[in-house]
């Protein structure tokens, strides 16, 4: 059992380390609670399907499709709707939250609510000690890895990096060092976006397509951000496989309570954040800096 | 000018009286209210099935009622049940304030038709739920008469009878198990959706799967809308249970199918799987949901009676595929409102009641009569049983829904053996077969 509760921890927890970190980024860089982030994970999906279903193309091409148009999409609808109220916050969310809400819409209309799935880049499983796993889950924990990989290596080897931590740290600052914040918000955006894109492109063969898809996902992305710390991607990683641990233990351990498991991640989050309220690794209040 | 005074009144009493009458013009039509989550297969369902009915009757003039023949006119409502129940009771309350609608048919999760049918009724609007499997509907009619007695189950029979179909489908697949397999006794996995109508389920299952023969291998209790049950999976194999018991009637139902079918899982499922009903299942498992069972109301070359084949060859070749169970809103206004209103010759609900609260009639999925309970009073919950609805055990064989129960069924030992036609033997997943057979 114990390697079962190992195995499905990291499977859980790369699923929601992958959406996570490309909402930390944006919210660190930005201050953007983009809700709409995985609206654009479920647009991902849906390119996929179409690809694949209707255009009969192979699923590497539908991914990268995906990905491309969840990005496209992601900049322009960032350009329209949130870069002119940028400084309202409030306003922010509730803009983020409508542009999900319209995508999911958009989707219902063209697609209808019926359940659509899609196919796995590599399909079939093996075996570690008795538990069976998928290869596409082998490529999301893989994945999630290099995602890390690669975002550290642009954060700190690159001037755009160098240039998006600076932004994250104090945007007024950086804007008077001669850095474009907004310029440098709008990559951050198309590269948050493109996470988010990825992602439906790999997670997608392991789940249902349907237009409702971003919900779950997205309190589980919000509970592992802000129990890792807003804005913390190493603090979003590691709390993504902490909440995964979490729902793989409850399924495990109450089988008849498995319903709960989302429940009983976002009541550890409340219990670390009662103990620590800036999350694991998030920095406290702005103020205090 | 005294003259042209007393034109201008007595026009404007003739304008009004034509406005007042107005209403009486759009009675040559008998409005049916549809309400269903009708963005989902389920709600296309009730839709579908309503609109056959409708045009069948229209084409064949429409509804005699004293001595005129009215069209039957369908009012479409998006319950939008999935998501939230107030949108459902919203619905209902304009199909009956605004719409003004004579009857309702249609309904899915339980948990809405509830709150649905306390505005139907109301509104007195009679109300033929058809999707919703919870008891406590029809227990209603029974201890509150005078107020339920406007609804009535279309399909499927209550939960209490679905469990026990699906009991005696598991037991006929057990049976198969431990005589193909050479099982000395059959390990039962449990999982059900957490959702209200599967909960008598459960404690029925617990109960009855060890008089079975059989042994409880563990309950899992996922959410209805999960897209990973992989947890769930890995903990059922390593309980070594062979069967698995499903109770879905959501999305959660075409994960586990998948999933469980990729990682070869060496258990059969049996059960319900709403979602291995629909045409749609094979593509959304990518093929994976070979060797599913799943009670079923239609399954493509079975029939109960004389109406099953052109009740489902119109509706395949109307639709493009063939009809779930939601979409007995067909049989609901075909077999049963129709009927009553030409035979009682009224439109008043109280009437209409009393005349189908003891009448039985043909559907295409069987036969259709009301149970009292054992106080003798009316509950409007349909009979279940040979000779009356049954139900089909379907299962997905090579990419196909193959019926495969009843299959030389016996209701008791002194009652016939009963195997509708086009039904064809069950077949156990090669991947359990290779490791079990001894």
């Amino acid at each position: 059992m114990i390697a079962d509760i190992i195995i499905n921890s990291l499977i859980n927890g790369s699923t929601y380390a992958m959406l996570a970190i490309g909402f930390s980024l944006i919210f660190g860089v930005a201050r953007i609670v983009n809700i709409a982030h995985t609206a654009f994970y479920m647009v991902a999906a849906y390119c996929i399907y179409f690809a694949t279903h209707k255009l009969g193309l192979p699923p590497v091409v539908g991914m990268l499709g995906g990905v491309v148009v969840a990005t496209c999409l992601g900049l322009i609808t960032y350009k329209i709707f949130i870069d002119p109220i940028r400084e309202h916050e409030a306003a922010v969310l509730i803009a983020t939250i409508a542009l999900a809400m319209a995508l999911q819409e958009v989707m219902l209309i063209v697609f209808t609510g019926d359940y659509l799935s899609v196919p796995a880049l590599v399909s079939g499983y093996f075996s570690i000690t008795g538990v069976k796993i998928f290869y596409q889950h082998l490529i999301t924990f893989v994945a999630v890895l290099l995602i890390l990989v690669i975002l550290r290596a642009f954060l700190t080897k690159t001037r755009l990096g160098l240039a998006v931590r600076c932004t994250a740290q104090d945007r007024e600052v950086a804007n008077l060092m001669g850095m474009n914040e907004s310029r440098v918000a709008l990559i951050t955006v198309g590269i948050s976006v493109a996470l988010a894109g990825f992602t439906g492109a790999v997670i997608a063969p392991l789940t249902i397509v349907e237009p409702f898809m971003w919900l779950h996902p997205l309190i589980m992305m919000m509970a592992v951000v802000v129990l890792g710390g807003l804005g913390s991607i190493k603090g979003s990683f590691i709390a993504a496989y902490m909440l995964g641990f979490a729902e793989a233990l409850v399924v495990f351990l109450i089988p008849m309570g498995a319903f709960l498991k989302g429940s009983v991640a976002l009541s550890i989050m409340i219990i670390v954040l009662l103990i620590r309220p800036e999350g694991l690794f998030g920095v406290v209040f702005e103020e205090e800096r | 000018m005294d003259r042209f005074k007393l034109l201008t009144k007595l026009s404007f009493v003739a304008l009004l009286a034509l406005t007042l009458a107005l209403p009486c013009w759009g009675a040559d039509t008998i409005k049916i209210g549809v309400i269903g989550p009708m963005q989902f297969v389920q709600g296309k369902g009730h839709w579908n099935g309503a609109m056959m009915a409708a045009e069948e009757i229209n084409a064949a003039g429409g509804v005699a009622l004293n001595g005129k023949k009215l069209k039957i006119e369908l009012i479409q409502a998006d319950s939008n049940e999935f998501i939230n129940i107030t949108d459902a009771t919203n619905a209902m309350e304009l199909l009956v304030t605004r719409d003004k609608v004579d009857f309702i048919v249609g309904g899915f999760r339980s948990e809405a038709v509830l709150a649905m049918q306390d505005i139907a009724m109301e509104y007195k609007t009679i109300f033929i739920g058809c999707g919703a499997a919870h008891p406590e509907l029809c227990e209603r009619v029974a201890n509150d008469y005078d107020t339920y007695k406007y609804f009535f189950r279309g399909t499927p029979f209550n939960s209490k009878f679905l469990v026990k179909t699906c009991f005696i489908q598991m037991a006929t697949v057990g049976a198969i198990l431990k005589q193909s397999l050479g099982l000395e006794k059959v390990k039962v996995a449990i999982v059900a959706e957490k959702a209200m109508w599967v909960d008598p389920m459960i404690a029925a299952a617990e109960g009855f799967i060890p008089k079975m023969g059989m042994e409880v291998a563990g309950i899992w209790r996922p959410s209805p809308v999960a897209t990973d049950v992989m947890a769930e999976l890995s903990a059922i194999q390593r309980s070594e249970a062979q069967m698995i018991f499903t109770i879905f009637s959501s999305s959660v139902g075409i994960p586990f199918a998948r999933q469980a079918g990729e990682l070869k899982i060496p258990a059969v499922q049996v059960g319900i799987n709403v979602e291995a009903q629909k045409e749609g299942f094979w593509q959304a498992t990518q093929g994976m949901g070979d060797y599913v069972m799943t009670l079923n109301t239609y399954c493509p070359g079975v029939e109960y009676n004389e109406l099953t084949k052109p009740f489902m060859d119109t509706y395949t070749k109307k639709y493009g595929e063939p009809p779930t169970y939601t979409a007995d809103t067909y049989s609901a206004i075909k077999y049963a409102i129709v009927p009553a209103i030409e035979k009682t010759g009224t439109l008043d609900p109280d009437k209409l009641v009393a005349f189908m609260e003891n009448d039985e009639h043909l559907v295409p999925s069987g036969k259709v009569a009301y149970y009292k309970d054992e106080q003798g009073r009316p509950t409007h919950d349909i009979k279940w049983g040979p000779g009356y609805l049954t139900s089909l055990g379907v299962q997905w064989q090579d990419g196909k829904q193959i019926g495969v129960w009843p299959y030389k069924w016996k209701a008791s030992p002194d009652a016939p053996e009963i195997t509708y036609k086009g039904i064809e033997p069950y077949k156990i997943a090669p991947w359990v077969v290779e490791k079990y057979k001894k």
